[in-house]
């Protein structure tokens, strides 16, 4: 057995080092957890999102305390006794709808930070794989959440997203990938009901947060090994860098400690954040309220034009312009051809798009097309917006599949 | 089976494997549509009242069920429903791409939908966009000059033989 110190007194330094090696983990998660010097303020954009889901749980406590997820009473404890009567309730939802749109453009400033950098390959692949889960299990966090006001939005984004789980046409294949009684037992009901709107609220509010609270716990814990990435993609000694550190020769090492050093940048980033987030919270949060969901459900009458939140838009626009089928091929592959990123990648060169040739350009049209695909998606099908549409599509799925090519060539130069 | 310790493995584990199957199956269960939700999934309908080229639309199982008399001059088809001399069409109202509503436009007779632009004549057969096939007919059997939806009788019956629906 291990020796324990009689006379330590009971939650002291030493009582609880020899109990829990409480200065082994703050060394190991904190103090001598290195970080490269050679960064910038996008690095700061995963403690952004961290502050920012925790905010969501925060304003999410206080609208489950006077929302009831009853079809007949969802609508009116929204937008009634939570904006009206509810002492700060207003604050709680513009909050808690604010940070659910801005989250996701941290998120894909976070990923386009990666993919500009490199920091998806040689090492890092699991940083990258346990970030997109994370991505998907925000984008069904977002989804479910935007069901429960039950409002007109509400009600038709449930009945198409659901819909979309019958799969193919019963034509394809002789039918074996429809599946028309999925889609009734995913709701409960034959349209979104009761059934659905309780167990959409159960994973909105309960199971959906916990597995985001394991993956993002399993994402930090990928970064422990390979570390972050730093602007020029160098491989760094961080032994000797860090050993340096402590010598007191902070100049000449490469690296700091992520706390306090990394962290007190970091804290600087969320403050200019902060401003920008609270200042759409008091005085620009209709941008995150659309006005259609002012509407209460019905079941009877869609929306003139229906659409997804911004951050859905693309992928949304990679499904429209195509038929039925071909839309489900193109949307499934819009949903996992990020994840393949480390794989199709086949240059070993981790250097940011501006050094890697043709790559920079894959980079830029890539961003350049996702814009163009959010643009038309919110946009109605008519005339030369589908055809707009279309072209983005198939650009965005040229763009993957030259990936491997494009990165080969870039190795033998 | 080498020895006792990797038989109580996979003694262990299939027992297991065993609860999680059935916990899994009543996971299921749970998420099924219940009784109630199916058996509230007929409603009956009087056609009479219709007027040509009017859509008239009525709910079954929270559907939006079109009902559109032909004119006494449009060609005949295999989708319509005879009832008392009229012909009718009685379809579910929902776009076979994803599900929105189509709105009828009388002047064109067509039915069109905003969420995706499908477009559908006045028997309800897709004729330009994303729909994959004509809009459904629901399980209907006919009762003087009404159908009541959700029962099937043989007209139903027939139309879903000859590949007119899928079954709804």
């Amino acid at each position: 057995m291990a020796h324990f110190d009689e006379k330590a007194k009971p939650f002291s330094h030493k009582w609880l080092n020899e109990r829990m090696a409480v200065d082994t983990v703050k060394k190991v998660l904190s103090t001598e957890y290195w970080i490269p010097k050679d960064i910038n303020f996008l690095w700061a954009m995963g403690m952004i999102l961290a502050a920012t889901f925790g905010i969501l749980i925060i304003s999410g406590i206080f609208l489950l305390m006077y929302y009831q997820p009853d079809v007949k009473t969802a609508f009116d404890s929204v937008n009634y006794t939570i904006m009206s009567e509810v002492g700060y309730g207003w604050l709680w939802r513009h909050v808690h709808g604010v940070a659910a749109s801005v989250v996701f453009l941290v998120i894909y400033i976070h990923m386009f930070t990666g993919i500009y950098y490199g920091s998806y390959k040689r090492g890092r692949e699991m940083i990258w794989l346990s970030g997109m889960l994370l991505f998907v299990l925000f984008s069904a966090e977002a989804f479910s959440g935007y069901m429960l006001p039950w409002g007109q939005m509400s009600y038709w984004a449930g009945m198409v997203i659901t819909n979309l789980f019958e799969g193919f046409s019963p034509t394809i294949a002789g039918g074996v990938a429809n599946f028309p009684g999925f889609v009734e037992w995913l709701r409960g009901d034959y349209v979104p009901g009761q059934a659905f709107l309780t167990r959409f609220f159960m994973l909105h509010v309960f199971l959906l947060p916990l597995v985001i609270i394991a993956v993002i716990v399993l994402h930090f814990a990928t970064l422990r090994l390979p570390h972050v990435n730093n602007q020029k993609g160098k491989e760094i000694d961080f032994d000797e860098a860090a050993k340096l550190y402590k010598e007191g020769k902070k100049k000449e090492s490469k690296v700091i400690p992520f706390n306090p050093v990394f962290l007190s940048k970091d804290i600087f980033v969320m403050g200019v954040y902060f401003i920008l987030f609270f200042y759409l919270v008091f005085f620009h949060f209709n941008f995150a309220m659309d006005p259609v969901n002012f509407d209460p459900a019905d079941g009877l009458k869609t929306p003139a034009h229906i659409y997804p939140e911004w951050y859905f838009l693309w992928s949304y626009e990679i499904l429209r312009p195509f038929n039925k089928d071909l839309g489900l091929i193109a949307f499934g592959f819009a949903q996992v051809a990020f994840f393949l990123l480390p794989f199709l990648d086949k240059s070993p060169v981790v250097a940011p798009a501006n050094k890697r040739g043709l790559f920079k350009v894959w980079f830029w049209v890539m961003i350049v097309d996702m814009i163009v695909l959010t643009v038309m998606g919110k946009l109605p099908p008519e005339g030369i917006w589908t055809v707009i549409g279309l072209v983005a599509a198939l650009v965005f799925i040229a763009l993957f599949a030259a990936l491997p090519f494009i990165t080969k060539f870039e190795k033998k130069a | 089976m080498s020895n006792r310790r990797d038989f109580m493995g996979m003694a262990l584990g299939s027992f297991a494997a065993l609860g999680a199957l059935g916990a899994l199956y009543a996971a299921k269960r749970t998420w099924d549509p219940l009784p109630s939700v199916k058996s509230a999934g007929f409603t009956t309908i009087d056609l009479s009242p219709a007027q040509e080229n009017v859509l008239v639309t009525e709910k079954w199982r929270g559907k939006p069920i079109f009902i559109l008399k032909q004119p006494a001059n449009a060609p005949k088809s295999d989708r319509e429903i005879h009832v008392a001399g009229g012909r009718y069409l009685v379809v579910v109202g929902l776009c076979t791409h994803l599900g929105c509503i189509p709105a009828y436009l009388a002047d064109k007779k067509q039915f069109k939908c905003a969420c995706h632009g499908g477009e559908f004549d006045s028997l309800g057969v897709n004729t330009f966009g994303p729909p994959p096939r004509p809009l459904d007919i629901p399980p209907f059997k006919i009762s003087g000059t009404s159908v009541i939806l959700g029962e099937t009788g043989p007209e139903y019956e027939k139309m879903l033989a000859a590949g007119l629906t899928l079954k709804v």
